[in-house]
């Protein structure tokens, strides 16, 4: 699916795990001003390329949008000619470009083809929901996910851990449309617990609380559906990270000096753990949303995800290269928050 | 107190394999550390050098036996463990590993104090166990990360961590197998002024004889989890008795046995333990047809051997310190010079 931009974006050329040793330590102190310039260069290098190919790889992919717009309507070949000329498809390539920049520099993404609405209002109005939706199942599933993998590694080959590594592998390889069907249909249509789909119910009375609750219930399934796709590789990436760590003599060394077992777990393993972990939170962030694309479609929640959805049907343009653009800089910043935070939590990034 | 110091009796430490076979890494043994002495316990890789020192310190718990220190029996329980560990100390072979790679010196050495709530004057502790380490000025390391220190400073800050508690014993798994030959003779000049300033007891592990030599005052030489000479260090090196102590003292420079005797036959198995003596597959003088000779080599085959009683340096009791073998061939020998 083009719509996981990931896949495009890719993870910046130097992560953590290699720009860490390359950094080196300037004579004034200023070490973290520098680590920093260097990790910004590279993303605004990637924010370059991702805005590059946004605008042709939609035009390379894509078919002819007028066909999509078209597609109910009876249009005469003058009236396909006008709004031709009216969306600019007329123009070469290249000037399209020009006008796209320039747009774009002024804030202006377009008007979508199918709402016939500027871009970035449709954009807007949409990211909450979205960062709702998501924000809740990142939260439920790196919090539940991390605690389980932890725990689950400490006692490995028990059988508390083989129980989960098996949940963890049913949910991850379930695909998340028909785990998120099976969900509506045993939750919402056979027990009428939750709603079918959508984020607010019309009849819903006045009261900022009223409102809020309705949000709520309405969030419960998508959000359970989409923590249950990504929580996996939480737990699995959690689990190997304390077996590396389990090996450690240090962890020997605090036995030694008393310390009881469950604190050589939280003092030592899992903050050591943690950092490996670290980084795959921020990069999984290209993974998390294309969970919501689909887990969004599923439910009709009115987010980002269901409108790129619709819009990859419809071939509409401007909608999705905007998007891309948007979710492609999302995980550039996260991985740079990634490099960032790695700064912070491992020494020998700091001190090389 | 009878018995001051760290003593095991007894102590056996198996375990269970996948295929219902067991691996016997520590097969009865009795050995102490007296506080200001040193002891060494030598022999080959995989004879349960590790094994044991990890039980003398409660980390594995042992299958048979008992650990006692300053006469009191150790209990497993949690609390007693605790207590326990800050009398016996521990520093293992990679100072590399044996750090948190992200806690600074001032938190890996001032871990111990924190873990038994020793919290006055927490940083005059740790800066003097620091210099007693060898590392000063102290404070300038407070800050520092192991990977920014050398290999022999890693293991100075291990020591100083261990040290910070103010244990009796302290049991080295291979202190300086991983370091540069150049600081491995520190590291050893600093365990020997640590038992003369502090009377500290120490059991260093190690593979390597010449070592032991040169810090130990007693020996204790291992093979396929059990002691099979242990003595004065002196007298083990120069007049070693033990079949396999005699091979693996040949082949030190100047040694006194004439070889380099190189030791036929499979390197030993912790599931299948030989009856009668346990080094007969392999024994020196049996292939040679000396304890033929000697009229032993039927026992050598079918007759299990003593173990060996523990043994108190000089130094601390005043008795003399007996040498210790326990080879039938060896013994035959004894009696027939008596
Ligand atoms: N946790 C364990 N599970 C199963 N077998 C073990 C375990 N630990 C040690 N053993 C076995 O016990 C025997 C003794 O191992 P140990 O590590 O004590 O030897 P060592 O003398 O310290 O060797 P080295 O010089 O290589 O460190 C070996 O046969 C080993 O395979
Ligand atoms: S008892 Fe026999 S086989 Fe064992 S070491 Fe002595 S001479 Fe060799
Ligand atoms: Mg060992």
């Amino acid at each position: 699916m083009a719509s996981d931009p990931s896949l495009l974006a890719g993870p910046s050329p130097d992560g953590p795990a290699s720009g860490g040793l390359s950094g080196e330590k300037t004579a004034g102190g200023s070490g973290f001003g520098r680590y920093l310039r260097g990790r910004l260069t590279g993303s605004v290098a990637s924010l370059v390329l991702v805005y590059l190919s946004s605008f042709f790889i939609f035009r390379v992919l894509g078919g002819d949008p007028l066909q999509a717009i078209a597609k109910d309507r009876r249009m005469t070949p003058e009236e396909r000619a006008a709004l031709r000329e009216q969306l600019g498809l007329d123009q070469p390539l290249l000037a399209q470009f020009g006008k796209y920049t320039a747009d774009v520099f002024s804030g202006n993404f377009g008007t979508s083809y199918q709402y016939r609405r500027p871009v970035m209002e449709l954009v807007l109005e949409r990211l909450s929901a979205t960062v709702l939706l998501t924000g809740t199942a990142l939260v439920l599933s790196v919090a539940v996910g991390l605690w389980v993998g932890a725990r689950a590694g400490w006692r490995h080959g028990s059988r508390l851990d083989r129980a989960h590594v098996g949940v963890s592998l049913t949910l991850w390889s379930a695909p998340t449309f028909w785990l998120g069907m099976i969900v509506i249909m045993i939750f919402a249509r056979q027990f009428g617990l939750f709603p079918v789909g959508g984020m607010v119910s019309h009849n819903v009375g006045p009261g900022l609380l009223a409102e809020t609750l309705d949000v709520a219930h309405h969030l419960v399934l998508p959000a359970i559906t989409m923590t249950a796709v990504i929580y996996a590789q939480y737990v699995l990436v959690m689990r190997s990270s304390i077996l590396d760590e389990i090996g450690h003599d240090y962890l020997t060394t605090a036995r030694a000096k008393g310390l009881r077992d469950d604190l050589v777990r939280r003092r030592h393993a899992i903050p050591n753990a943690l950092l490996p972990t670290v980084t795959l939170v921020f990069l999984q962030l290209g993974g998390v949303i294309s969970g919501a694309i689909v887990t969004e479609t599923i439910f009709s929640w009115p987010g980002l995800g269901r409108m790129v959805f619709e819009s990859i049907g419809f071939r509409d343009f401007p909608v999705l290269q905007t998007t891309f653009v948007l979710f492609s800089a999302a995980v550039i910043v996260a991985n740079m928050c990634a490099d960032i935070a790695y700064w912070f939590l491992d020494p020998r990034v700091r001190k090389a | 107190m009878s018995e001051p110091g760290l003593s095991a009796r007894g102590l056996r430490v198996e375990f269970g394999l996948p295929g219902g076979r067991t691996a016997r890494a520590v097969d009865s043994v009795n050995i102490r550390v007296a506080p200001g002495e040193v002891v060494a316990l030598a022999g080959e890789s995989g004879c349960g050098k590790t094994t044991l020192a990890r039980a003398l310190l409660g980390l594995e718990r042992p299958t048979a036996g008992a650990i006692s220190y300053d006469g009191t029996p150790l209990r497993y329980s949690t609390r007693a463990l605790k207590a326990y560990r800050r009398s016996v100390q521990l520093v293992l072979q990679d100072p590399t590993g044996a750090l948190n790679p992200r806690h600074t010196v001032y938190d890996a050495v001032a871990e111990g104090l924190r873990i038994h709530r020793i919290a006055d004057n927490e940083s005059d502790r740790v800066a003097t166990a620091l210099s007693h380490a060898g590392l000063r000025p102290a404070e300038k390391f407070f800050l520092a990360y192991p990977h920014e220190l050398s290999g022999g400073q890693r293991q100075r800050v291990v020591i100083a961590g261990a040290l910070v508690l103010d244990p009796k014993i302290i049991i080295a798994d291979e202190p300086v197998a991983s370091l540069d030959a150049s600081v491995r003779g520190e590291i050893l000049a600093l365990l020997l002024r640590l038992r003369d300033e502090f009377g500290l007891g120490a059991l260093v592990v190690t593979h390597d004889l010449g070592l032991a030599w040169s810090i130990a005052d007693r020996i204790a030489v291992m093979y396929l989890g059990r002691i099979v000479e242990q003595g004065p260090a002196e007298q083990v090196l120069t007049d070693p008795q033990h079949p396999y102590t005699r091979a693996l003292v040949s082949v030190l420079p100047d040694s006194p046995v004439p070889g380099p005797i190189v030791l036929s036959g499979e390197p030993p198995d912790a599931t299948s333990i030989p009856a009668g003596c346990r080094f007969h597959p392999r024994c020196q003088v049996l292939a040679s047809g000396a304890a033929e000779a000697a009229g032993v080599a039927d026992q050598c085959r079918a007759t299990p051997l003593p173990v060996l009683a523990d043994d108190v340096g000089a130094g601390v009791s005043g008795d003399d310190p007996t040498r210790q073998v326990a080879c039938h061939y060896a013994a035959a020998a004894t009696r027939s010079e008596a």
